[in-house]
């Protein structure tokens, strides 16, 4: 119990990454919630990453995280970039109104 | 030992409970407001866990950039979010079901494996013991020779993320006054200043 390794960090994970995509069902409607659920499940995987990096002592596994906020960063700001359009087109947020292609 | 383990379970428990209250608060803002909440606790298990160099990125990166920008994009709206909240519990049975299945099936995963134990040996960039080498002069050393050229492909990324959010977001607006520099330049004085044969006692 007191004696911290690898599993310990890879549940914290487990459920950081089950809480994202339990929030992307709850938060249907609200494309900043979902957004951030992503975000959250990004960070478990950066922390899995950084665990086993830990853990197998390579470094590797650090250098891959890093890619891997990189990326995320990225990802926010499109996402972020798209809301803002959308919302200026359509007065609206909501995930349900994004039918505009639909046939 | 106790100290790490008490660490790492207050960090751990910051981190679910933000993580928690970021997907269930009310406000948006108060979502925002856990994110970084959440990266902060994130951050101190990487701490905890020797890579100090990625703990300060997640710093300045999120809680410096990214959920700024978040906070920023949640107040700019004028957004009705009470009305995003309906339907909020019509998801939550089915979203809760396949939260759950998910956190059963990777708990089992964790719970029921065990590392080779030639696997500690085969790592490709071996960590260099804290006392020789800091973290971050090590991450240094391996991402400026062996991994340059991802690094510059994360360089495009960006880049190519920036130019894509200010293509999306810039917009002509009608009715603004702009400078334009290159029309004044233009400008000559055969276009503007007319020369007229005012004659006398009279008006144009």
């Amino acid at each position: 119990m007191l004696a911290i390794g690898l599993g310990h960090y890879l549940t914290v994970a487990a459920i950081l990454f089950a809480l994202g995509l339990f929030g992307i069902f709850l938060n249907r409607k609200n494309v900043i919630v979902i957004l951030m659920s992503i975000e959250l499940m990004l960070l478990a995987v950066t922390i899995n990453l950084v665990a086993f990096s830990a853990e197998l002592n390579d470094l590797v596994g650090q250098i891959f995280a890093l890619f891997v906020l990189t990326v995320a960063a990225a990802e926010t700001a499109v996402g972020l970039a798209v809301l803002v359009v959308y919302f200026r087109n359509r007065g609206s947020i909501a995930v349900e109104d994004v039918n505009l292609m639909k046939g | 030992m106790i100290v790490q383990a008490l660490a790492f379970y207050l960090f751990a428990f910051v981190t679910v409970t933000s993580g928690v209250m970021v997907i269930s608060a009310r406000n948006p803002v108060h979502s925002v407001l856990f994110l970084i909440a959440a990266f902060f606790s994130a951050a101190g298990l990487f701490v905890l866990l020797g890579a100090e160099f990625l703990a300060m990125i997640l710093i300045v990166v999120y809680v410096g950039a990214v959920a700024v920008l978040f906070m920023f994009v949640v107040m700019m709206l004028d957004i009705n979010f009470t009305e995003l909240r309906q339907g909020f519990l019509q998801y939550l049975p089915i979203g809760g079901l396949i939260g759950l299945v998910l956190l059963v099936e990777l708990l089992v995963v964790v719970g029921g494996w065990a590392l080779a134990p030639e696997a500690a040996h085969s790592g490709a960039a071996p960590m260099p013991p804290p006392g020789i080498l800091p973290n971050t002069h090590a991450l240094g050393e391996l991402l400026y020779t062996r991994y340059v050229y991802l690094f510059q492909a994360a360089g495009v990324v960006l880049l190519v993320a920036m130019i894509g959010a200010i293509v999306l977001t810039h917009r002509q607006r009608e009715g603004v006054r702009r400078q334009k520099i290159s029309d004044q330049l233009k400008r000559r004085a055969e276009d503007s200043v007319e020369v007229r044969d005012v004659p006398t006692g009279k008006g144009i």
